[in-house]
């Protein structure tokens, strides 16, 4: 049986110094900012704020200065990953083209396309969607439709993409398109692509959550245009492309760590000499919280060290989305305080978001079925 | 020792103690322990091995290495459930060589096994005379020697005992590993000097619990893929179900997190350096309650995706599941570390979470 190999990581010195750096810097630039608005995580969409943290050399960290990068290391971008989240940054406006849009570019992208958008997504000016599923296929992803069809200087795209987060403030979506048709096939014939947001015959439709909030979107294509020098990496290489990048995206700390806001808020509400109950289920969870970043740091290791650590940051998802999730379960048995939205102590406010905003944990970034089938294809039985 | 120099030696460190428990420890060798038998060629194997005193330094009779060494093999020994006193002899051994005693050969086991118990020391020429009584003491009637963490007039001390000078009162675990009541009555010390206190001791026995469950979840993971994969239902294997699939990755994360929790606690044993124990039960009671919870959670799915074979004597699986079910109450279960980890962490209070927990 293949097992994970998940080594301890001790951060470097440097790493440690920065962390000072990047906490000093928070604290000024968040200020007072309250809990349930810190709660927010990297749900946070602040283009000024990622503008800021940009000009610190923190975005972009671990790509080459020739791109605006900062050639820094994974575990230096792991440690301003990681108190951003603690403290609730306003993160979105840059995450997922740090995380993952950008990263694919290095890798995939033509020399022009590096030149052009990498050292803009370095200063925090660029923010990216992904536009990846469609109406009917959410998480089996090789079966979409939307077709961009070649014409003369670029492609032709019809079909709509649906949950894209963020296509309504944000300047560009790396989107996945069926470049050819391939009978039986659904793996092949698709291509990845850099689209202009605002493009014409590009229609952006709100989807409202559950919460009221408009994160999600519906963008249709109608005889859209995306020009050649848009297509990214090669065409039909799309799936192995998109594999890469979601393998990106599920290695980070934002995946264990969107509730930490609502234990700070419990601890608070518990006083410096708890009862038992509260003082039991607070250890308890600090034991999850601390375990899960091991387990992140473990992963960042494998990072640095060139390693491709796709299982165990599957592994880290699935345990991590999960812990946080269980958080506002596990305060409401605790105390049963109602849930509230604007009004109420910051304690119930943290809760009332984090209780709406759960379920979406372990459906971003492939639900916890998808991770569950490859972790169970890691060992062996499928 | 560099990082790397290190990691490999404990890859052969691994290699050795999954050759020779492989070899050594069948079903049949833990069915007659089980019946009492004292496994002695085993325990010389293990002995002249060096997997007894792993972080023992080399002046008092150990191997001279580290608290990662001996959780390597602490975690092999809980995947294999060897039974006997591994966990103990290195506890004991760590204990005597740390108030300045050197380490007999041997058997050890450590006393009180539980936070209640109070043995003492009472003067008698140069000499120490011990009183008491501890329950559960684990291997007690099969241990040479007995490291005690006992009190001279209220001074922590530890002390070397020989096993014969106690009344034994025999009982056992679910595992049917002893865990005996020991009962000294002005009982002759070997030695004794002012060392870390019980709770120390306790701590160590949460630490060492954590590795042996880790170790195995490890096992259960294996064996559980293993039998899936061989066993068919409805005319296929029961690994090409989906249910079975994600139970499996489940106990994969729950594994996984066991190990992690585990080599954490042990890596910050040697990080703090041996002595500065006063922070590191920070780490242990973060090991023993997430391993303990992953312990039981485990057991269910192992036992679950193995149906009604692995409820029988005659399957191995219970070897390690009756462990589990005794382990993560021994040294303090879940709720205890718990209550004990929440109340210093609401001490330093909200704003203090993150930035503690990133200092260590």
């Amino acid at each position: 049986m293949p097992t994970f190999n998940f080594d301890l990581c001790e951060l470097p010195s440097e790493a440690q110094s920065l962390r000072a750096e990047v906490r000093e810097f928070l604290r000024e630039a968040l200020g007072g900012a309250s809990s349930s608005k810190r709660a927010l995580s990297w749900g946070g969409f602040d283009r000024e704020f990622s503008r800021r943290l940009g000009a610190r050399g923190w975005i972009g960290m671990m790509w080459p200065k020739k791109y605006g990068g900062h050639e820094r290391t994974a575990l230096e971008r792991y440690v301003v990953l990681e108190e951003c989240l603690a403290a609730g940054a306003p993160v979105s406006a840059h995450w997922v083209a740090d995380r993952q849009s950008g990263p694919l570019l290095l890798r995939f992208g033509t020399e022009e396309q590096r030149q052009r958008f990498l050292p803009r997504i370095a200063k925090g000016e660029l923010a990216f969607a992904i536009g990846m599923s469609e109406p009917d296929s959410g998480s089996d992803l090789a079966s979409i439709r939307t077709r961009a069809e070649h014409v003369e200087g670029g492609y032709r795209v019809n079909g709509t993409k649906i949950w894209t987060s963020n296509a309504h403030i944000s300047d560009y979506a790396i989107s996945l398109f069926r470049t050819k048709v391939v009978p039986d096939k659904k793996h092949e014939g698709l291509s990845q692509f850099l689209v202009d947001l605002k493009s014409p015959g590009i229609r952006i439709r709100p989807i409202i959550d559950l919460a009221g909030g408009h994160h999600f979107n519906e963008v249709h294509f109608e005889n859209a245009f995306v020009p050649d020098d848009m297509l990214v990496g090669k065409e039909g290489e799309g799936w192995r492309q998109v594999s890469t990048e979601l393998a990106f995206e599920r290695s980070g700390p934002e995946r264990y760590l969107s509730s930490i806001r609502l234990i700070m808020e419990l601890i608070r509400e518990a006083g410096r000499e708890p009862g038992e109950r509260a003082a039991v289920v607070i250890g308890r969870l600090t034991a999850h919280l601390i375990t899960l970043r091991q387990m992140s740091l473990s992963v960042a290791g494998m990072l640095q060290a060139g390693q491709n650590p796709n299982l165990e940051a599957a592994v880290v998802k699935d345990v991590g989305t999960g812990f946080e999730q269980e958080i506002p379960e596990t305060v409401h048995a605790l105390l049963g305080v109602e849930p509230r939205l604007g009004s109420g102590s910051q304690f119930e406010r943290t809760l009332g978001y984090l209780v709406q905003h759960a379920p979406s944990f372990s459906l971003r970034g492939g639900t916890r079925e998808v991770l569950r089938g490859i972790i169970a294809r890691g060992l062996g039985l499928r | 020792m560099s990082t790397r120099e290190g990691k490999e030696l404990r890859t052969i460190l691994a290699d050795t103690c999954t050759r020779l428990f492989t070899a050594q420890v069948t079903p049949q060798l833990q069915e007659s322990a089980e019946k009492g038998t004292w496994p002695e060629a085993l325990w010389r194997q293990v002995e002249e091995n060096g997997l007894t005193l792993p972080q023992v330094p080399e002046s008092r009779g150990g191997a001279g290495g580290s608290w990662s060494d001996a959780h390597v093999v602490l975690t092999t020994a809980g995947r294999h459930a060897v039974p006997l006193p591994i966990a103990e002899t290195m506890m004991g051994g760590w204990l005597l060589a740390q108030s300045g005693l050197d380490v007999p050969m041997g058997p050890l086991t450590v006393a009180p096994s539980s936070l209640h118990s109070r043995l003492t020391l009472a003067r008698d020429g140069n000499g120490f005379r011990l009183d008491g009584s501890a329950p559960r003491v684990p291997w007690g009637r099969q241990a040479e020697h007995v490291v005690v963490a006992a009190e001279d007039e209220g001074r922590p001390m530890i002390a070397l005992v020989a096993r014969s000078g106690a009344a034994v009162d025999e009982d056992v675990n679910l595992a049917l590993e002893p865990r005996d009541t020991l009962t000294w009555h002005a009982a002759t010390v070997v030695a004794a000097a002012s060392g870390p206190p019980a709770s120390m001791l306790w701590q160590l026995g949460a630490l060492a619990r954590a590795a042996q469950m880790a170790g195995g979840l490890e096992y259960l993971l294996a064996q559980s893929v293993k039998y899936v994969t061989e066993r068919s239902q409805f005319g296929r294997t029961l690994s090409s179900f989906q249910a079975i699939q994600h139970q499996l990755a489940l106990l994969a994360g729950h594994t996984a997190a066991a190990g992690m929790a585990a080599q954490h606690a042990f890596g910050v044993m040697d990080a703090r350096g041996a002595g500065n124990l006063g922070e590191p039960a920070f780490e242990i009671a973060v090991a023993k309650i997430r391993v303990g919870e992953a312990a039981g959670l485990g057991a269910g799915i192992a036992h679950q995706c193995h149906g009604a074979i692995g409820f029988t004597y005659e399957h191995s699986l219970h070897f390690v599941t009756r462990r589990l079910w005794s382990w993560r109450a021994e040294f303090g279960g879940e709720s205890h570390w718990s209550l004990e980890l929440g109340r210093e962490v609401a001490a330093r209070g909200a704003e203090a979470l993150w930035p503690h927990l990133t200092s260590r």
